[in-house]
């Protein structure tokens, strides 16, 4: 086979004239990977703040949620009733729950004294809450009135508070307008639509929001026991659940904000927008950059005509041109494109990351840009007349 | 592919051996409606494998015309064409297509691949010869460089090569793809006296040696000798003429 492919091998006309031309070669690629890295980064910032609008929803430990209907994003929970748990809890089906208490509160700055609003949730300590093991052994500490476990990714516009917790100080601070002190660290991360976290028992919480209705909750977590379909459960709850809740399983409930975000905000096509201005840039440059090389070599375009090389034969070189140029801009886009993600996770904290997904549209994207391009110059190809060249 | 295995047919006048170009009765129009203009007037010519011919004549008298209908660049209108045998006349595109990698062409400038080296634009020759694997390619390529004496200058670009030098390159890459025709215009034109006398004899060798007939359009007077035989051009008309007539009147167009 590869004897084969060895013996068929023709002389590598595509990369020759390529590279025979290193100044236009550099600058047809510095184009592609210009538009490829405006893509990344556009795409990486479009999606970096779709998943930002979930950190805390994807830490839950739940098969599936409860929310009120009136809900219609993280930034404006409705409570429902929490016997509602309680019903749930009599499916044979279900292995634990939990309510959990989502608000957003003023917490004031203990370097500066400004208030910034923060996102605070309420749960019994002894009630699991995260996937993440570690915050049940810090969960103790909420049982004591006033305390509450701070978020140490939050922006540092809320103070000083990981560094001062290290040093060992005691942080007494005000949430909605009460005192406060924080008795632990917890890493979670900043949000969409809150800049810094604080988790709180269920008694501190209805503490600093006395006006919050008796018996209320703004998110029911509900686990299954293990080899259960989530799906079918769902549709029997929903059943007998009364309509003042409404049931979406983890990923469903994700989506929902996402969703919210997406379609309720201009992000998603502002980012998009920008990502085709680097398709279109993309897209000029290597069409100029092919037309001209066409129309420089068409008496040779010709020559070769007129000694028998068919025209698709000659459309090919063309086309591999487009796919060299293709495969030569994406890795430094690829490799730049990695580089901002770094820059862009420090400064914002955005969990923007080089996913596969990305990176393969990203690519098919300067394939078809290329390709495109290859496509339109071979027309100019057209008008290479081997009669011409005598 | 088939076209090219089919036995030549026996030409009319039922002459031996069967000529490798047989013109009849070629004619050819450039423009339409009044500014329609006669190149070609009823050409006749015949070529026989491994004969050298010289067409000569004044510029714009239409040997480059005649040069494209028989290279199987252009659609033949009026008259006949035949190559080995096969008529152009109506020859669909592809065909013509096939039947010029049995057609060697040199230019007026070498038309060489700039982004290639002298090797590599030999093999672009070769690379037509179908069933030789890539080594057999190279290596013709190689002996045909050292064929036209350039054995040490496999690597260079045309860039770096003199015009002579890139000439005969053009030979080597138009044999390599071992033609039964050989068409040139002028390949001396842009040679010192001597490269283009040594160029063209050059050219005649090696095309004797394969039995590939040659059709050279031409205005040096000091190159007519090499011909079997010389034809002249005038307003479309050819005419055959003596060699040694040309040659000693000294100039010609």
């Amino acid at each position: 086979m590869l004897n084969l492919l060895w013996s068929s091998r023709r002389i590598p006309l595509a990369w020759l004239l390529l590279t025979r031309q290193p100044g236009r070669l550099l600058v047809a690629l510095a184009g592609i990977a210009f538009a490829g890295i405006l893509m990344f980064l556009q795409l990486g910032f479009r999606d970096g703040l779709f998943d930002a609008s979930v950190t805390i929803h994807k830490l839950f430990d739940a098969d599936l949620v409860l929310l009120s209907p009136r809900t219609m994003s993280s930034i404006a929970m409705a409570g429902f009733p929490r016997r509602r748990l309680v019903q749930v809890m009599a499916d044979p089906a279900v292995a634990g729950t939990t309510p959990v208490h989502w608000n957003f509160l003023l917490w004031r700055n203990p370097q500066t004294r400004t208030t910034r609003s923060i996102l605070a949730l309420g749960f019994e300590p002894g009630d699991p809450l995260f996937t993440d093991p570690a915050l049940a052994a810090k969960a103790a500490v909420l049982s004591q009135q006033g305390r509450v476990l701070f978020d140490e990714l939050s922006r540092p516009e809320f103070g000083p508070i990981a560094s001062w917790y290290r040093q060992g100080r005691t942080i007494d601070t005000e949430v909605a307008g009460k005192r406060v002190r924080v008795a632990g660290l917890v890493a979670l991360g900043p949000s969409f639509g809150a800049d810094g976290n604080l988790l709180t028992s269920s008694e501190t919480f209805l503490n600093l929001l006395p006006n919050t209705p008796p018996g209320s909750i703004e998110i029911g977590l509900i686990r299954l026991k293990p080899g259960e379909d989530a799906k079918a459960v769902a549709k029997r709850l929903r059943s007998k659940l009364p309509t003042d809740v409404t049931i979406y399983s983890k990923q469903g409930f994700a989506d929902f904000e996402k969703d919210y975000w997406r379609t309720s905000t201009a992000i998603g096509f502002i980012f998009t927008l920008g990502a085709a201005m680097g398709f279109v840039v993309g897209c000029v440059i290597v069409y100029q950059i092919l037309h001209s090389d066409v129309s420089d070599h068409l008496p040779e375009y010709a020559t070769l005509m007129a000694m028998g090389y068919p025209l698709p034969q000659l459309l090919g070189v063309v086309a591999r041109e487009g796919l060299l140029l293709a495969l030569l801009g994406y890795a430094p886009a690829w490799l730049a494109g990695q580089g901002l993600y770094i820059v862009i996770r420090n400064a914002t904290k955005l969990p923007v990351g080089m996913d596969g997904q990305r990176a393969l549209l990203v690519f098919t994207m300067i394939l078809v840009m290329c390709l495109g391009s290859a496509l339109m110059a071979m027309r100019k190809l057209g008008d290479a007349d081997p009669a011409e060249i005598f | 592919m088939t076209s090219r295995s089919s036995p030549p047919e026996s030409d009319p006048a039922g002459t031996s051996p069967s000529p490798s170009v047989a013109l009849q009765d070629l004619s050819h129009w450039y423009g339409s409606g009044v500014n329609r203009r006669k190149v070609l007037d009823r050409v006749q010519l015949a070529i026989n494998p491994g004969e050298v011919v010289l067409l000569t004549g004044p510029s714009g008298c239409g040997k480059t015309t005649l040069l494209t209908l028989v290279g199987a660049l252009r659609q033949v209108m009026e008259g006949s064409v035949r190559l080995f045998g096969q008529e152009l006349h109506g020859a669909p595109r592809r065909e013509r297509q096939l039947l010029r990698r049995d057609i060697g062409m040199i230019f007026q400038g070498h038309n060489l691949l700039r982004c290639l080296s002298a090797e590599q634009n030999v093999q672009m020759g070769a690379d037509l010869l179908p069933n030789l694997g890539y080594r057999a390619r190279r290596d013709l390529a190689r002996e045909w460089l050292r064929a036209v004496g350039l054995g040490d200058h496999l690597g260079k670009l045309p860039h770096d090569l003199s015009g002579g030098q890139k000439q005969r390159v053009a030979i080597a890459r138009a044999l390599a793809a071992h033609p039964r025709l050989l068409l040139a215009d002028e390949p001396t034109a842009a040679l010192d006296s001597r490269t283009g006398r040594e160029v063209v004899e050059l050219l005649r060798r090696l095309a004797r040696d394969q039995g590939c007939s040659v059709l050279m359009v031409t205005h040096d007077p000091r190159i007519l000798d090499v011909a079997d035989r010389l034809v002249e051009m005038e307003d479309g008309r050819l005419s055959e003429a003596s060699i040694s007539d040309r040659t000693l009147s000294g100039s010609v167009g």
